[in-house]
């Protein structure tokens, strides 16, 4: 898959946030690539630089206080970090679309969900209002919203979250994009229909061919959708690898902590039902990130000496699998 | 996490879609002040216009003894001090009150709107150089300033409805400004920039929307401000001398209240119930706009 060129390639990715008495580094040269009609998963705990990954790429971050430190982000090799405003304009929901978490607030409540679609088109398309209406009934038809010529014409409100993010996905895909960013696109709906709409994104990959970035901290998501995973810790990426080998033989010591903290869905008698594993400590402060050493070392099983003074590079530990962790360094046992 | 439900399963109520007019006047109706209010203005509006078309009396025309009492004469109403009619002096000073009241209060909504809204959307230096203006204005004697800006140009009904709207815009401004601050930090904003809008848009067709209820609600009652403003202006001598206005009425009767109270308080009243019907109106406003007030 690597001899491919990749559709989105971030490099090297570094943000900074100025605080009133202190410049803070939430991203820290963080890689990664999206090859066409791939999903790419993006898990790690809250803090750890998902979102703001992704709303770097759609250069959403607000600057101020916000600004790119160092990096470039290709789209099919232009580095949307150099475009001008104009041409992010055309690029948001045209060629790189998000969905965000909260379905119940990320629409606009005075416009009907079909106006929000049409606009969606309207921005991009030159089509007309009647033209624009028919895509929008198209598009709720395309995510499984039923008598979609009536909800159309309905307000947010009248709609159920689970309707409601199939609206935020309709509107994301309404013109088609090459990439698709869904941060954290269930953790405001429950269960049933979290699986509903990762169906649907699973359907919508096959269908529009569309790449996607799903983030989340749902590893059961990411088994499910993802290619290929990422881990992220503290603003950094420290474990990269295709799905099925990054789940099976983590290496990372956060990666394999984060596996082994998902419940697993099995009926045992309470005697023999083991404590759920967990990872102690929390993520650490934004501010504490730019301490020399691997972010993760405080809360680690496994510190080297090494750990403490540096942070280790990415150390291959497979095929297309690599890790951040000293634990694997060349002559590392 | 694999499942069989691919669809969602939806009850077979029926869905109700209100269009958000109809919900709106629903509302509105149900407050009975509002509604009277509305009543008030709609009667004083029709006056206006058809006022001078049954009742063709020209105001400044002096058509008798002057000081003559309401009834007597022939007079409904009376004869003001430079012996008027007072029922054409109030009917057509109807038009210039209602006239300014809009136009003043239109103009104070623009450009407050304006100038709150940049300030609340960019914030950074834009908001501070906008307030530091408005705290400016704010600070300004407002008839003061109107008078000079009147003296300086002439006393014509543009001069008037525009040197109200400048004294006056601040109170919009500073209510757009904080509506913006907490509109542009919702999601939908957000997802409005990830789909390509850009600032202009997110401004006027995402933000303002939202932000409309409560601006709705003070430019109903900055109308009323601009009401009596207007008459104050004329008062002072300070209106438009072409024009008939119930403040002018006012004025030119002062001197003789004792021996012509009528040409004095029925003017007054007209202005009163003017001001009172629009602050009745802006209250049944802000119950039918208001969301925590609705669905009960």
């Amino acid at each position: 898959m690597n001899e491919k060129t990749p559709l989105l390639s971030i490099q090297d990715l570094s943000v900074e946030f100025k605080t009133r008495d202190s410049v803070v580094q939430v991203l820290h040269g963080v890689s990664l690539d999206v090859f066409e009609g791939e999903t790419l998963g993006i898990v790690g705990e809250s803090g750890c630089g998902k979102s703001m990954t992704a709303l770097g790429v759609m250069r959403l971050i607000p600057m101020p206080p916000g600004r790119y430190k160092d990096g470039r982000i290709l789209l099919r090799g232009e580095d949307l970090l150099q475009a001008a405003d104009q041409r992010i304009h055309d690029i948001r929901g045209n060629e790189i679309s998000m969905i965000f978490q909260e379905p119940m607030t990320s629409l606009n409540p005075v416009y009907t969900v079909g106006n929000q679609i049409a606009e969606t088109v309207r921005l991009h398309q030159n089509l007309g209002k009647r033209e624009a209406h028919d895509r929008a009934v198209e598009m709720l038809q395309a995510v499984g919203i039923p008598a979609p010529e009536r909800r159309v014409n309905e307000y947010p409100h009248q709609l159920s979250g689970g309707m409601r993010q199939r609206v935020m996905i309709a509107m994301a895909l309404a013109c088609n994009p090459s990439v698709l960013i869904a941060d954290e696109p269930t953790t405001a709906l429950d269960v049933t229909v979290q699986a509903q709409i990762f169906d649907l994104l699973g359907d919508i990959q096959e269908r529009f061919n569309t790449a996607i970035i799903l983030i989340t901290h749902d590893m059961g998501a990411i088994a499910e959708l993802a290619d290929r995973v990422v881990v992220m810790y503290a603003g950094r990426r420290v474990e990269e690898g295709p799905v099925d080998e990054l789940l099976q033989n983590p290496k990372h010591p956060y990666t394999k902590g984060l596996i082994e903290c998902v419940p697993h869905l099995v009926a045992e008698p309470p005697e023999v039902r083991a404590v759920l594993p967990e990872i102690r400590g929390v993520v650490p402060p934004l501010r504490d990130l730019g301490k020399p050493g691997c972010p993760f070392a405080p809360r680690c099983d496994h510190v080297v000496a090494a750990c403490r003074t540096e942070m280790p590079g990415a150390f291959p530990v497979g095929p297309d699998h690599q890790t951040a962790c000293w634990l694997y360094s060349e002559g590392a046992s | 996490m694999s499942t069989e439900a691919t669809t969602e399963t939806f009850d077979t109520e029926p869905i109700v879609v209100e269009h958000p007019l109809v919900e709106f006047v629903r509302m509105f109706l149900r407050n009975k002040a509002g509604v009277l209010g509305f009543a008030m203005l709609l009667f004083i509006v029709l006056t206006s216009i058809f006022g001078p078309l049954i009742y063709p009396v020209d105001p400044f025309e002096i058509v008798g003894v002057p000081v003559s009492p309401p009834g007597e004469d022939g007079w409904l109403l009376g004869t003001d001090s430079l012996g008027r009619d007072l029922v054409a002096g109030l009917i057509h000073g109807s038009r210039t009150t209602l006239a300014v009241g809009a136009a003043a209060a239109a103009c104070t909504v623009i450009i407050g709107l304006i100038i709150g809204a940049l300030a609340g959307y960019y914030g950074g230096w834009v908001d501070n150089v906008l307030m530091r203006i408005t705290e400016f204005f704010q600070v300004l004697p407002n008839l003061i300033l109107a008078m000079v800006l009147i003296t300086l140009f002439s006393p014509t009904l543009i001069t008037i409805v525009f040197s109200i709207g400048i004294v006056s815009w601040t109170g919009i401004a500073r209510l757009t400004r904080a509506e913006f601050l907490s509109i542009r930090e919702r999601e939908y904003v957000m997802a409005a920039r990830s789909i390509g809008a850009e600032n202009q848009r997110i401004i006027w067709h995402v933000i303002l929307p939202n932000a409309l209820p409560p601006l709705i609600v003070t430019a109903a009652l900055n109308v009323g401000v601009a009401i009596l403003f207007e008459a104050g202006l004329s008062f002072l001598s300070l209106g438009d001398p072409n024009v008939m206005s119930w403040g002018a009425l006012i004025g030119d009767n002062r001197e003789a209240f004792f021996e012509a109270w009528w040409a004095v308080t029925f003017p007054g009243l007209a202005i009163f119930a003017t001001v009172l019907s629009v602050s009745l109106i802006g209250d049944g406003l802000n119950d039918a706009l208001n969301p925590k007030l609705r669905e009960r």
